[in-house]
């Protein structure tokens, strides 16, 4: 009896297992260098900030011939594992950890392995931990990119109210926030701006069913805009937009499909340029280790949606105030509010 | 004002609806005498289940009746472990829940090429959560279970051999025969909260179930191993959920807020509740 219990918790153990690496393509005979990377919590398919970094890593992988191995880590313990498993490869040249909850990890491992290259996604810069000269920092200016869309939502809404999911509770998702509603009350000064977040740690970040419920509350409430930086658990947001045919705001990548036709515009942030960017610079000798890269709206490092998709859904004035606070941002005429 | 207590109110069933159906599942298992750790496992097996099925045949009953089998056969597994090789109840549970876990995470990887997502499916679409047939069944079920607890010869057979085996056996109650079905009851109803999770989300997120199996389990200890008990205590929750999802925007400092179901199963479970006891045999395998 005691025998069988063992292999069931064998087996288990096997199935669970750490994320393994997945699709190493280690197929061709010439030593190319390989890139590895790690996904934040709620991994590919998130249709938002994972999947705009694999899209960088796939392009790099076409245009500039290297092999790619990624892993989609479970539980936190995990996050530190893969990034030690990648770096640990010897043909692997330049590893990303994609999302700030890595800023610890990475900069452990980077110290352990002095001769590897590292990249991390939103890294949380702080004066306690400098960056070890082999780690390349890139952050984004959320709040330049949130401040537009939050002045497009205030324009465009009927009610008077728009809301803002957050995920975790941390300062980065606070700075998307701070943006959203200082663009809401720049245009729009008695605007109400509803926000709430799914939880307090990582998992708040693939929690769809929490994030439905927040949106449905908040729709229920008076909202009729709504938008989110929550992962995944920003998927319960859209299926609150579909169910109550009110609009949703899209973040990290081009969201128009998660909620056909209700999708009002779309907070970019250029992850996958980044790590395209991050790839060639490792290829052509010219990585800078130790910097800190900040890319907001004049670099297009972030930026809205405005396509044929979605250009019947914002007016023309709209769309013109909104290029003229870009302006001022980009001139620093206005600024915005780093957090609450 | 009534709009939105209406609202409120619709809110606190769609959570509630995996806490009644998973804690009033447990109760058969544990009434018989079964611990069942095992239903955070059970719950995604069900939304694995679903999701699978609806994805590949479009049907939103395959989907459930998919679902559904796969939380039998955790459950059966369970019950296997626990009654008939009489391994640690709560070993087994928690193996179940890993792997549960692991083999969603895995078949994902294969099927759907993300350990992390499946891609969406449409679910029931009914306007309503009152109108979803889920909840329907959820509210005959607990029903219908407080009658066959209480005012049948199958429950009075499953709490006799949850609280004294030997007793029931000698009576010529098959034990192992009224076990397994309460695990078995157990995890179907345990696998269809999961696969209502699946269908209001649309899609199937690793580790959807994110700690609902336990708040169920210990719905079902506040609710003192009973149908109707389990029910209010499944209530609770989900309206101290409701509660700290509306209550972000106000001005109460968030950590208090996000604290607040944590809270009140304290103050429930000190000052409301009374002592709650479990079955006397619950958790002692059956030995001839």
């Amino acid at each position: 009896m005691n025998k069988t219990l063992l292999l069931f918790l064998l087996a288990a153990c096997a199935l669970t297992g750490c994320g393994q690496p997945q699709n190493s393509n280690s197929t061709s005979a010439t030593k190319k260098s390989k890139i590895g990377l790690v996904f934040d919590v709620g991994g590919r398919g998130d249709k938002s900030f994972n999947d705009a970094a694999f899209s960088g890593l796939e392009r790099a992988k076409k245009e500039l011939d290297v092999e790619i191995e990624y892993i989609e880590p479970g539980e936190g313990s995990d996050r530190e594992a893969a990034l030690r498993q990648l770096a640990s490869q010897p043909d692997v040249a330049l590893v990303f950890g994609i999302g700030f909850i890595f800023t610890d990890d990475i900069t452990d491992i980077a110290k352990e392995y002095p001769d590897k290259k590292f990249a991390c996604i939103d890294y949380t810069v702080s004066d306690a931990k400098p960056l070890p000269k082999n780690l390349s920092a890139v952050l984004f200016r959320e709040e330049e990119g949130s401040f537009l869309v939050g002045a497009i939502a205030a324009m465009t809404s009927k009610s008077g109210m728009i809301g803002f999911v957050g995920g975790m509770e941390s300062p980065l998702i606070k700075r998307f926030l701070t943006g959203y509603r200082n663009g809401a009350e720049y245009v729009r000064p008695n605007i109400v701006v509803l926000d709430g977040y799914a939880g307090l740690d990582g998992n708040a970040f693939k929690n769809p069913a929490r994030g439905k419920e927040l949106a449905l509350g908040q729709y229920n409430r008076g909202a009729d805009i709504i938008y989110h930086a929550s992962g995944v658990t920003g998927l319960g947001v859209f299926e609150a937009a579909r169910e109550t045919k009110k609009f949703a705001i899209g973040v990290d990548m081009n969201q128009e499909n998660e909620a056909p036709g209700l999708v009002l515009t779309s907070m970019v942030k250029m992850v996958d340029n980044a790590v395209f960017q991050t790839v060639a610079e490792v290829k052509a000798g010219k990585f800078q280790g130790g910097t800190v890269k900040v890319l907001g709206l004049e670099a297009k490092g972030v930026d809205y949606v405005y396509n044929e998709t979605n250009k019947n859904l914002i007016s023309d004035s709209t769309r013109a105030k909104a290029e003229e606070l870009r302006a001022k941002l980009v001139s620093g005429a206005v600024k915005v509010g780093q957090s609450e | 004002m009534f709009e939105l207590a209406l609202v409120f109110l619709l809110q606190v069933l769609r959570i509630a609806v995996p806490y009644l159906l998973a804690s009033l599942g447990a109760t058969y298992s544990e009434k018989g005498g079964v611990v069942n750790l095992a239903l955070e496992g059970l719950i995604l097996i069900g939304a694995f289940g679903a999701t699978v099925g609806q994805f590949y045949t479009g049907s939103a009953s395959i989907g459930i009746l998919t679902g559904l089998g796969f939380g039998a056969v955790m459950a059966l597994l369970h019950a296997y472990m626990a009654i008939t090789l009489r391994a640690n109840q709560i070993v087994s549970g928690v193996a179940i829940n890993i792997l549960a876990v692991g083999m969603t995470k895995f078949f994902l990887q294969v099927l759907f090429r993300s350990s992390a997502n499946s891609p969406r499916i449409s679910g029931l679409n009914v306007p309503t959560v009152l109108l979803d047939p889920i909840f329907i069944f959820t509210v005959v079920a607990i029903v219908l279970s407080h009658f066959i607890f209480f005012y049948t010869p199958f429950g009075l057979r499953l709490r006799a051999t949850g609280e004294s085996a030997e007793t029931a056996d000698t009576l010529g109650i098959d034990v192992v025969k009224i076990r397994y079905s309460g695990v078995l009851i157990s995890g179907v109803l345990a696998a269809l909260a999961g696969v209502f999770l699946a269908y209001q989300q649309h899609s199937f997120t690793d580790n959807m179930s994110a700690g609902r199996g336990y708040i169920s389990l210990a719905a079902m200890i506040i609710g003192k191993w009973t149908p109707l008990g389990a029910m209010a205590a499944s209530l609770m929750f989900a309206f101290a959920e409701t509660l700290q999802l509306n209550l972000q925007s106000a001005a109460i400092p968030t950590q208090l807020v996000q604290a607040l179901p944590y809270l009140v199963t304290l103050i429930v479970l000190i000052g409301f509740v009374g002592k709650s006891v479990p079955p006397r045999e619950l958790g002692q395998p059956y030995e001839k």
